[in-house]
């Protein structure tokens, strides 16, 4: 959904390995996982616990809660708030999340 | 002089207490009208945790407990009428309620108490003392720190919300007229009828029932009734959806039908403050982690503190007029639970002056005995 | 710099032994950072807390470590967010970021969380510089995946160097329209088109205020250069739209290729079009973010001018509960520079209140703020007025959803108006509208002008969501940790 614009090398930064579901993803540092995941074409992010409706985000500053995805077992975390790490494991969720964490 | 259409009964109070009275009134074929406050009054129908709950009431007061299992046995019947009328699904689910510990010893003193309570009643009391593995088998996810459980098969929940609102919508549904955001704060008799002013505006009516929650303690006196009530405060955290886990509704922590986990709960007297504090809130969480260690994680979306409506003694205050025949004065804690009989037992000693045997020591008088 | 106390005792009746700074600053965007810098000039012992990873808020969001060749795209504005933010890290205050104040108490304890972990900070002046957010736009298929609002395609620019793909088409009216336009397609994004939803009659109110807005021609003249520039790059522009609607398949039951935005359909000059889209951006300018005021519970207005709450505010930030001080957009809408300026007088006023500063020096301090903050302000009746959401944004379609988190729509809301409901309190207990993690943000502002429609009231008379904590989500286990914090003491309400 989204797409780097053309940087200079010098600009541009190093990337580091995340995993979403069983995808592994380079994205560069120093982003949101939010835009990493939009920029890898995750679509949707997650689907509603109410209707199972698609979702991805809409504000990307922390109040819609639409970017809502599983990082590293701590379900429920908003992507536009957390920056990429390299091994991180992202899950996306499908309905009401489960009671504990698997993490 | 009125300058509206004919009214049977006004109830002042639309929370789940006159609402069901309402209801019971506009189903019997009354004309009604409720008076109902702001969007933003007190309202403890709004803090109501969901329970229909028997277990351990009435101790000392058989007639209650009676009045108690004989709304909780008569829910289903108003579930499935509400649906019928307004397609609302009130989530009612009566699977048998949990009241669980972390000490033997007061496991010990509810078992006893509900043997006395059977006595009183004449009754087997319907119950069991789960041990740890018992209360496993029906909740998987039980703390090792919970030492076991009383289960009694009559305890249930339902949505307090959709309660609400299918009440709400049943009573118009049946003709009902339904006036908010009007404040009452004077009813008087006059010439056979009762003239409730709110603001600028009188209602008129031959029959008045105050369900007006703590507001009732300024009305009641105005047609010779007395409703010495407190308010009691009571915060509750709500959790996520969370995918369904809880089964059976236990007296501080449920889950309701959309998969929120709803945790209680606490008492406390702080007068007409319907804040919620942190040191109250991380308590009730601290509680709610030692029973479910799995909820550690979940995220609590909000928070919510409402006045309970408590009178000296905790039970209900049923009472009709003499000075002012005609009116009636309702105030409990257990809005939730006694719906059913409220919408009909209740109304029908309103309509017809019949009184049920079970009300007959919930009047007002009850407080003013001396002690020596 | 001192670490934050992370045993505290909170004890309501305690009127000052507890308190760990002179003045707590709740946000880094353009105020926040200001008030820092004059907090310390006047010699405040005081914290910033923040919930970003950097200073700079959303306008000025990365302005500290984005690629010039983003920075340049930006253009000179937003590298003015530098120049503070270097001053901001130069200060030496006392900063937390990736900090999430969850709580604040009527007496002022703030309630933070870090890294999991809560802890308390008071202050006897507390002032709170959340800033905006935008305004919700409930247009019929907004819920789908490839609906963004135009702020966030800016920080996607911002934070990650990244634009739409494919054939974008923004949707709205508003100073970051036609802007963020103008940025994408330089940075080589493809505009399919701008459907502008402004009214007609915005242009003819907006000169009514053209003789006190000072930046008037100025701003008009961006205006059309960024408008010429749009025409020369054969961007199709409609004005007026309405019955915009978002197209693609929404729901669960479909095909996993169609539930996205698929197009961008609306009625102008009394023709339907449609426009193909990938994505659709959205703006309709930028309302306060009010959800620690309305924790507060101080005095807010309904601002027609700019059809959102505000809290009251004196000269010197003040609001009805003493102590507790508003500055920037979070108190109402008046832009970047503004917000430095309100940052900094709230920040002397908060110097007088602690008597760090007296009332005359105090004055003097503030002057050239003032003047600043008098040039932001007197260009708002005019950019208010031009920029007003068309009244339908507000009538939308019954089945169009304005609660997000809980899926409620319109119709289901004008409903609950119908049964009886007389605010937004008792729509959101009979309908749960508001009741999701957003808690209202997304849909509070829509509610209460649909409820002000149905039930023929004004806003004012009509209301807003009860706020309570946590502000955000926070986990049942930090709750219950925060109990070795806290002392179980006599109730501090708010």
């Amino acid at each position: 959904m989204f797409k780097p614009i053309n940087l200079p090398a010098a600009e541009q930064r190093k990337t580091v390995l995340i995993r979403v579901e069983d995808r592994e993803v380079h994205v560069s540092e120093g982003q949101t996982l939010a835009m990493a995941l939009l920029g890898a074409g995750v679509v949707p992010f997650r689907r509603t616990a109410v209707s199972g409706a698609p979702r991805t985000p809409l504000c990307l500053m922390g109040v819609c809660f639409d970017c809502l995805v599983e990082v590293d077992g701590s379900q429920n975390v908003q992507s536009c708030l957390v920056e990429v790490r390299e091994g991180m494991q992202v899950r996306l969720p499908s309905g009401a999340r489960r009671a504990g964490d698997s993490a | 002089m009125t300058d509206h259409p004919h009214i049977d009964t006004l109830v002042v109070g639309g929370g789940v207490v006159g609402m069901s009275i309402a209801y019971g009134l506009a189903r019997s074929g009354d004309v009604v009208c409720v008076l109902d406050g702001s969007d933003d009054a007190f309202r403890a129908s709004r803090g109501n945790f969901g329970l229909i709950w028997v277990q351990n009431k009435g101790l000392g007061r058989p007639a209650y407990a009676r009045w108690t299992m004989q709304a909780a046995r008569t829910w289903q019947s108003l579930a499935t009428e509400l649906q019928e009328l307004t397609g609302v699904d009130v989530e009612l689910r009566q699977p048998g309620g949990l009241s669980m510990s972390f000490d033997e010893k007061v496991l010990a003193a509810s078992s006893e108490k509900l043997n006395a309570l059977g006595k009183e009643l004449g009754i087997v009391y319907p119950y069991e003392r789960l041990d740890a593995d018992g209360l496993r088998k029906l909740t998987p996810d039980i703390g090792p720190d919970v030492v076991g459980a009383i289960y009694c098969p009559l305890d249930g929940h339902v949505s307090p919300l959709r309660t609400l609102r299918a009440l709400v919508h049943g009573f118009r549904a049946r003709g009902g007229q339904l006036v908010s955001g009007v404040n009452v704060d004077r009813v008087e008799r006059r010439g056979g009828e009762f003239h409730v002013h709110a603001g600028n505006k009188v209602y008129t009516a031959g029959r008045v029932v105050l369900a007006a929650g703590l507001a009732n303690r300024e009305l009641a006196p105005q047609v010779g009734l007395k409703a010495p009530i407190r308010p009691v405060r009571g915060q509750l955290l709500v959790s996520e959806r969370v995918q369904p886990f809880l089964h059976y509704p236990c007296h501080y922590v449920r889950q309701t039908g959309e998969g929120v986990v709803q945790i209680g709960d606490s008492k406390e007297e702080v007068g007409m403050d319907d804040s919620t504090t942190l040191g109250e809130l991380a308590r009730i969480a601290a509680r709610a982690t030692r029973t479910f260690p799995m909820l550690a994680n979940v995220n609590i979306v909000r928070t919510w503190g409402a006045l309970r409506v408590m009178s000296p003694d905790g039970y209900p205050i049923y009472q009709a007029s003499t000075e002012c025949p005609g009116a009636f004065v309702v105030t409990c804690h257990s809005g939730i639970t006694l719906a059913p009989a409220h919408a009909g037992p209740l109304v029908d000693w309103m309509r017809t002056g019949t009184e049920p045997a079970e009300i007959r020591g919930f009047k007002a008088e009850r407080f003013d005995v001396q002690t020596n | 710099m001192s670490g934050p106390h992370e045993l505290n005792e909170v004890d309501g009746t305690n009127t000052g032994a507890n308190f760990t700074h002179d003045l707590v600053i709740i946000g880094s965007g353009p105020a926040g950072m200001s008030a820092a810098v004059m907090a310390s000039a006047c010699g405040l012992r005081a914290v910033v807390l923040d919930e970003q990873p950097r200073a700079g808020g959303q306008i000025y969001r990365n302005v500290t470590v984005a690629p010039p060749a983003v920075s340049s795209l930006l253009g000179p504005d937003y590298r003015h967010g530098a120049t503070l933010a270097q001053r901001f890290a130069a200060c030496g205050i006392e900063v937390h970021h990736d900090t999430l104040v969850w709580d604040v108490a009527r007496d002022l304890t703030v309630t933070a969380q870090k890294s999991g972990r809560s802890f308390h900070v008071r202050a006897p002046q507390l002032l709170v510089a959340s800033g905006a957010m935008e305004r919700p736009s409930p247009l019929p298929g907004w819920t789908l995946p490839g609906v963004l609002n135009a702020g966030a395609a800016q920080i996607a620019l911002k934070t990650a160097a990244q634009v739409p793909d494919g054939r974008v088409v923004l949707i709205g009216g508003g100073p970051l329209l036609l802007l963020v336009a103008c940025q994408l397609l330089q940075a080589g994004a493809r505009i399919a088109g701008i459907v502008e939803t402004s009214a007609a009659s915005n242009r003819v109110r907006a000169m009514h205020h053209v003789l006190g807005a000072l930046g008037a021609p100025a701003l008009l003249a961006k205006g059309l250069r960024m408008l010429w520039r749009l025409r020369r790059a054969g961007v199709p522009m409609f004005k007026q739209a309405t019955e915009v609607r978002i197209e693609g398949v929404e729901g669960a039951e479909n095909t996993d290729g169609k539930q996205r935005v698929q197009a961008v359909s609306f009625t102008t000059g009394g023709t339907t079009h449609r426009l193909e889209a990938d994505v659709a951006l959205l703006h309709h300018g930028v309302v306060p973010n009010t959800q620690i005021s309305r924790l507060l519970r101080v005095d807010h207005t309904w601002s027609d001018a700019q059809l959102a709450w505000q809290a009251q505010v004196d000269a010197w930030g003040q609001t009805s509960l003493a102590g507790f001080r508003m500055a920037g957009d979070g108190a109402a809408i008046a832009g970047a520079l503004a917000a430095e300026a309100s940052g900094a007088i709230a920040t002397i006023g908060a110097a007088v209140a602690l008597g760090k500063l007296d009332t005359g020096r105090a004055q003097q301090l503030a002057a050239p703020w003032r003047a600043r903050l008098a040039r932001q302000t007197g260009i708002r009746p005019f950019l208010d007025a031009l920029y007003r959401p068309p009244e339908w944004l507000t009538d939308c379609a019954d089945e169009t959803v304005v609660c997000r988190c809980e899926e409620v729509t319109a119709g289901r809301v004008r409903e609950m108006a119908r049964l009886g409901c007389e605010g937004p309190n008792q729509t959101k207990f009979f309908s749960r509208c508001g009741m999701g993690p957003c808690q209202g943000r997304m849909c509070g502002i829509t509610v209460t002008q649909v409820l002000a429609k149905a039930l023929n009231r004004t806003p004012a008379q009509v209301g807003a969501y009860r706020i309570r904590a946590p502000l955000k989500p926070v986990s049942l286990g930090s709750l219950a940790a925060l109990g070795q914090l806290a002392a179980p003491a006599k109730p501090s309400s708010h």
